[in-house]
């Protein structure tokens, strides 16, 4: 169920190449886990119901936004009883500071957790320096 | 030097709609029925219950489960979902945000007096954990012809 992909950087700069909101109604906002080490950012979302195919993630200069729509298996006839989760539509975005390279972001999707991954870019990596004996 | 953008797309109008929303459900003013064993918010995990003339349907929403650890019982018509969901360490990291649910779980659900407990399934699909659970016949209501 795993499977990792490349996310596209959006090349449109400007307003246009800005995700857009959509507003309408109520989205959920997934819980995350934020963790730096040596090499770069994780984060962890939960978001479960949704697959591969209605999850978009784009990064753009110093925006990171992620949205998914769950599927749900329904069947027909069903009347509500009791509903903690109100919505199918998940939405959350970070900012990006300029030290994470956004073109090298990874992700991965299984049993609705959403891992991406994102590098440091090379020459901002914590350098070890030598102390030379005098 | 990672936080959440607040400002753009209209992420702060949402937020404050989604206190509106949080404030209309603590008020009460919330359409859906309360619960008799109503769950405090952030409970692990949530989940929601649908019926339909011939079952009633429970989707918990729990991702990254191993569903081998899930341990689901029916008693009368207490339906009990416990089980664990372990989220791995980081040693060597340090943290922002911890958020997601990390430990043992249980939830206990009172289903409608019809359901049959030897007709309750379970499947789990992309972290949504769904039980099914079969009601008797003689619950369905019956039209009673006019002679």
């Amino acid at each position: 169920m795993s499977n990792t992909q490349e996310v596209t950087k959006q090349t449109e700069a400007g307003a246009q190449g800005r995700p857009q909101a959509r507003e309408a109604g109520y989205t959920l906002v997934p819980p995350v886990d934020i963790f730096e080490d040596a090499d770069g950012v994780s984060l962890v979302l939960d978001m479960p119901g949704v697959t591969k195919d209605r999850l978009r993630i784009e990064a753009e200069r110093e925006a990171l936004v992620v949205e998914g729509e769950a599927a749900i298996n329904v069947p027909d006839g069903i009347e509500p009883a009791y509903a903690e989760i109100r919505s199918t539509r998940y939405r959350r975005s970070f900012t990006l500071t300029s030290e994470l390279d956004a073109d090298r972001i990874e992700a991965s999707l299984k049993d609705g957790v959403l891992s991406l991954r994102i590098p440091k870019r090379a020459e901002l990596k914590p350098r070890r320096i030598e102390v030379q004996a005098a | 030097m990672f936080g959440i953008s607040r400002v753009f797309d209209g992420g702060l109008l949402q937020e404050f709609r989604r206190l509106e929303q949080e404030m209309d459900e603590m008020l009460g003013r919330s359409p859906w029925p309360a619960a008799t064993r109503p769950a405090s918010r952030g409970t692990y995990p949530p989940m929601n219950i649908g019926t339909t003339p011939d079952n009633v349907e429970v989707y918990l929403f729990a991702a990254g489960l191993d569903p081998a650890t899930v341990d689901i019982s029916v008693q009368q018509n207490l339906l009990t979902v416990s089980g664990q969901r372990k989220v791995p360490e980081q040693k060597k990291a340090t943290w922002y945000r911890q958020e997601r649910f990390d430990g043992a779980f249980r939830r206990v659900i009172s289903l409608p007096d019809d359901v049959d407990p030897d007709r309750v399934s379970a499947r789990y699909r992309d972290g949504v954990l769904q039980i099914t659970a079969g009601r008797r016949q003689a619950a369905k209501p019956r039209q009673i012809e006019i002679h």
